[in-house]
């Protein structure tokens, strides 16, 4: 029942797309394109971060793993598109589970280190190896398919492509994370120890939310890649991978509609404020800073202050209409449990001594 | 031959480097328990400042003295205002607390300082020295970077150990509520805690500028190699940091040297992944038990 409501969601909300793509201008288009890359790529995160309670820093080197497989086998071996973005997402959850399996064994400080170190070091490949274009990158430009007319607008087209991957993904991650997965992860992230005890293989799971978390970053990237035309070392920099915690953060941590709040901020918000910041005389430098250190102000203010995020602020907008009973946090059971910061278990004694 | 010993003198200047970062991270932690990604964004943002007094005064220790009270102001303020709060908190907020902080000072000094490469003086001569005719591969000012590294350890080690703040902090460290009990502000041996560390990382950030450029991004992986360097050396031990700052240093050489400066942040990589697949609590920590 649950697959069919969420089929059923996703084929309004894709029409309402369609119906959204054709009204507006082709550099909308292009931002509604944008959006729904991140949306792939911060729907993945958070699945991570909110359900296992692993954090990575790590998510735009997969990004990067996903961007350059994609370019590669359109450059080289021309293989039809569908095919390489399901490619370039299994490269990406290929290297995901390499990570995912050191990753395993690591805890809190330690695991964002090892993924922040990935993130710095990986970029550094693709200068090293002349098969990846080194500084300049590499280009892929794709056309819209003959059967939608010659004079069918490439964004147009690349906004449908990406929001109907971000849709089928979104439906995907919804199911996944209402299985017994999801709540296995739930379990796992809550209480490592209650988890094993109940006989869940604690680090089988925590290699698998780093799997399905690359998975959805390579095939981000790889979105990107066809969406922007150009795959260089500088896109996909540490600020990319924070960028993508910030939406996930901001939007409210392991929630899916959080990931699409997320996206738009984090696309919509720094178009605006460069656009302001040069019309009112600021340098090109301060316009295009401005969004970094507001992400950082989201991430303290959103931490400290509303750790649920804007999909949590709008649950208890809705809310507010019922009876006083249905607004007070479920209790119980874990995963009856909101999600955000209820979903980590205060650290116990078995958490703080040389947790690793 | 040569090449082996000039490698070996500039790893152990650059490692020292790593060392303070490693400190800086390493004295938060025992404090705190939480790891302060942003310490390298703080060490980027005095060093801005270091830069502004020199060039406003023309004297090179003016802005060096500035830049390290700035990193103890710097440190003391953010423990108060961002990381207090968060105090009883899950431990995945305060690291992402400290990401915040970190990007927050990357694009702040973006916005103020804008984002291109500036140079940043050195204090002492950077003609590489000889010995007779053998060139050493290090120069005065690389001299000059590992003793003030040393010299800032081996004063932190001895304040540790032979003054009362410096007791204090150290039982406010080992058990908290203990400390309280016995008279102990443990809340203000954390600010000092962090303000030491900030200035640590300041030092560090006004030694290394010289050799990478000052930009807004200057310390990412710097610091990501001070990191590796704490684990390395495992996070609770101040020797640990240093000798960890000084085996990835001469080691990075080394790869830099023989094999190509594009691959040190990937050498970098395997190594922090060896060492937290091998030997997860560092090589200079005791073994550390953790319950399942």
């Amino acid at each position: 029942m649950t697959l069919v409501r969420h089929l059923a969601v996703a084929v309004v909300l894709g029409a309402l797309l369609v119906i959204i793509s054709i009204t507006i201008s082709p550099f909308r288009d292009y931002q509604m394109a944008e959006v729904a890359c991140y949306v792939v790529a911060v729907a993945g995160l958070t699945t991570l971060v909110g359900l296992s309670g692993q954090i990575s820093l790590g998510n735009g080197a997969f990004m990067a793993i996903g961007a350059y497989a994609a370019a590669l086998l359109l450059l080289h071996l021309h293989w039809p598109l569908a095919v390489v973005l399901v490619a370039s997402a299994a490269a990406a959850a290929a290297g995901g589970a390499v990570v995912g399996v050191a990753a395993a064994r690591l805890r809190g400080p330690y695991l964002a280190g090892a993924t922040l170190m990935l993130a710095v070091a990986l970029p550094s490949l693709a200068l090293r190896f002349g098969l990846l274009g080194g500084d300049q990158g590499l280009t892929v430009v794709i056309t819209s398919p003959g059967f939608l007319g010659p004079t069918f607008p490439v964004t147009r087209w690349q906004a449908w492509l990406t929001c109907g991957c971000a849709l089928i993904v979104l439906v995907l991650l919804a199911n996944l994370t209402r299985s017994r997965v999801g709540r296995s992860w739930r379990a796992a992230g809550d209480d490592e120890v209650a988890a094993a005890l109940a006989g869940l293989n604690v680090a089988r799971l925590r290699v698998l939310a780093f799997v399905v978390s690359a998975a959805c970053a390579g095939l981000a990237g790889a979105l990107l890649a066809v969406t922007t035309s150009i795959i260089s070392p500088e896109a996909f920099t540490l600020t990319l991978s924070i960028a993508l915690l910030t939406g996930a953060v901001l939007g409210g941590l392991g929630t899916l509609p959080g990931a699409v709040w997320g996206s738009l901020v984090l696309v919509l918000v720094p178009t605006y404020v460069t656009d302001t910041a040069s019309s009112h005389g600021l340098s090109s430098s301060a316009g295009s800073n401005i969004p970094v250190a507001a992400y950082g102000v989201v991430l303290i203010a959103v931490m400290l202050v509303f750790p649920d995020g804007i999909q949590g602020g709008l649950r208890r907008l809705g809310r507010l209409g019922q009876p006083l009973a249905a607004r007070l946090p479920a209790r119980g059971l874990p995963w009856r449990r909101a999600p955000g910061p209820q979903l980590h278990a205060p650290a116990g004694e078995h958490q703080e001594e040389g947790s690793i | 031959m040569e090449e082996f010993g000039q490698l070996t003198l500039g790893g152990i200047s650059v490692g020292m480097i790593y060392a303070a970062i490693a400190l800086s991270l390493v004295l938060i932690w025992r404090a705190t328990r939480i790891l302060n990604y942003a310490q390298g964004g703080m060490a980027m943002f005095t060093t801005y400042v270091a830069l502004l007094v020199i060039k406003h005064t023309g004297s090179y220790w003016a802005g060096f003295a500035v830049a390290l009270a700035a990193g103890l102001v710097l440190g003391a303020v953010i423990e108060r205002l961002v990381i207090r709060p968060a105090e009883n908190k899950p431990p995945l907020n305060a690291i992402i607390i400290t990401i915040g902080l970190l990007v927050f000072l990357e694009g702040l000094a973006g916005i103020i300082y804008g984002g291109q490469f500036r140079s940043f003086p050195a204090a002492f001569s950077i003609d590489g020295l000889h010995i007779g005719s053998v060139a050493l591969g290090i120069s005065a000012n690389d001299v000059f970077v590992a003793l003030a590294v040393l010299a800032a350890a081996l004063l932190l080690g001895a304040g540790f150990r032979y003054t009362s703040a410096g007791l204090q902090m150290r039982a406010a460290a080992f058990s908290p509520p203990v400390a309280r009990l016995l008279g102990v502000r443990v809340g203000r041996m954390l600010t000092l805690g962090w303000a030491l560390a900030g200035l640590i990382g300041a030092l560090a950030g006004v030694l290394v500028s010289p050799s990478t450029f000052l930009y807004p991004n200057s310390m990412d992986s710097i610091f990501v190699l001070g990191f590796t360097a704490a684990v390395i050396g495992g996070l609770d031990s101040p020797v640990g940091a240093v000798a960890g700052g000084l085996i990835l240093g001469v080691a990075l050489s080394y790869v830099g040297g023989y094999l190509g400066s594009d691959l040190v942040n990937l050498f970098g990589l395997a190594a922090l992944t060896l060492v937290l697949m091998v030997r997860p609590s560092g090589l200079f920590s005791p073994a550390a038990t953790r319950q399942v």
